[in-house]
């Protein structure tokens, strides 16, 4: 099946000719090996969920940061120093009681970079792309998540260059915990909008 | 333009499926395309909406059979083939490499931090007033532009009501094919039942944002 080869398996060919990209570029002076190197390393290691998560965290905690993060979401996230790249123009939403938000790209992978890190393959891919704006109940329940009809649900297709950061709802039994605490039951997911938050009993991080 | 990369509300595409370990990355080769793309950003040789146009006119069958990383790796040495900047021939070994000049200098190591932390600047400083108010009703063209579009198909010809206006903004139809022609951006809230008729379900509501191009009034 064509999409067997999508996984960590790709076509030999499609390896030698990323090889043989890299090697003309950087002959020609269009890229440098260590700057590679460098890009790989901050996404791999330095940028991911877990900034995601300290903005989050702080908004639960915080009634002031958390009017800040929705009256202007860019210079509030941008307090951590999390700015730059693919999250140029942050829009902050909030899951309530009545309304659950979740994210999407139908047109491309357009994702939140600086608060999320890089995107899953599921995220970038065929299903996600063109189920969840017309069927997001039944996506999100193959996430595990059943929302009752009379939640409303709001589909956000990233078409330009805001990016949309999910503010799930604070789970029950937290009161207390600290915000190093809280950060760890905000799963990447549950800022994307599949899930919800994890519960302080079942938290096992990402 | 209308091809498979525009795929909100598509039947067929099966489960979604997550990965058991998600990786960042699937091999090397998926890290190396990764920071290539990234790199070749800072050279001001190409901007993001040529970008996106170069992978969405990747032929549809081989666009739904790659993996992302993929269908990056086409993209990319599409816009560098079309740019002059490498040939198929060098890609091949076929001939020796050709010096060529770029705007700005390949990115180096220790600047990768402060490019990416900075990013993109897609608000324009414009006078522009936007057409559109809050809370207005505004219904999406019926367009069909074979080039580059950011207004998706299953939201043409429907009303929405505008729900934010985010400013003037680089407008990606023209970007992607020459000189910018800025103008307001909205998010546009429409219903799941007007966009899906009686398929769609009553609580659902999908937003999406749109240029002011893409938007007319409702009399």
């Amino acid at each position: 099946m064509a999409h067997d080869h999508k996984h960590g398996d790709p076509l030999p060919e499609t390896v030698l000719r990323v090889k043989s990209l890299e090697s003309l570029l950087v002959e020609k002076g269009l890229v440098e090996t260590e700057a590679l190197d460098a890009l790989i390393d901050r996404y791999e290691n330095k940028v991911g969920p877990k900034n995601g998560a300290k903005v989050v965290a702080r908004a639960w905690n915080d009634p002031d940061y958390k009017r800040r993060l929705l009256a202007d979401s860019t210079a509030a996230i941008a307090e951590f120093g999390f700015t730059g790249a693919q999250g140029e123009e942050m829009v902050a939403v909030e899951n309530t009681d009545n309304v659950h938000n979740v994210v999407v790209c139908t047109l491309c992978s357009c994702y939140p970079w600086p608060v999320l890190g890089l995107p899953p393959v599921w995220y970038k891919s065929p299903p996600y792309r063109s189920r969840v704006v017309r069927e997001p109940r039944e996506v999100l329940k193959e996430f595990g998540t059943e929302l009752p009809n009379s939640t409303e649900v709001r589909v956000w297709d990233s078409t330009a260059e805001t990016r949309y950061l999910v503010i799930p709802k604070r789970p029950e039994g937290t009161d207390g915990l600290s915000e190093e605490e809280l950060a760890e039951l905000v799963s990447r997911d549950s800022m994307i909008g599949v899930t919800e938050a994890l519960s302080p009993n079942s938290a096992e991080g990402d | 333009m209308d091809s498979v990369h525009d795929m909100g509300g598509m039947h067929g595409m099966g489960p979604v499926e997550a990965e058991e370990d998600e990786p960042i990355f699937h091999g090397d080769w998926e890290k190396r395309m990764f920071a290539m793309n990234n790199a070749i950003s800072a050279l001001g040789v190409r901007n993001i909406d040529e970008s996106r146009h170069a992978r969405e006119r990747m032929n549809p069958g081989e666009y739904l059979s790659s993996s992302y990383y993929e269908i990056w790796l086409s993209g990319l040495v599409r816009t560098l083939t079309e740019k002059g900047l490498i040939s198929e021939e060098e890609l091949a070994g076929a001939v020796a490499p050709r010096p060529v000049t770029t705007p700005k200098p390949a990115l180096s190591a220790d600047n990768v931090d402060h490019v990416m932390s900075k990013g993109g600047t897609y608000l324009v400083k414009s006078d522009l007033v936007p057409a559109f108010d809050v809370g207005q009703a505004v219904k999406t063209k019926n367009i069909h532009p074979a080039g580059h579009t950011r207004l998706p198909r299953y939201a043409r010809g429907h009303e929405g009501v505008i729900h934010a206006s985010y400013g003037v903004h680089v407008f990606p139809d023209a970007n992607a094919h020459g000189p910018d022609r800025p103008q307001p951006l909205y998010n546009v809230k429409f219903s799941s039942r007007e966009l899906w008729g009686k398929d769609g379900t009553e609580s659902d509501f999908i937003y999406i944002d749109l240029w002011e191009d893409y938007l007319e009034e409702v009399k």
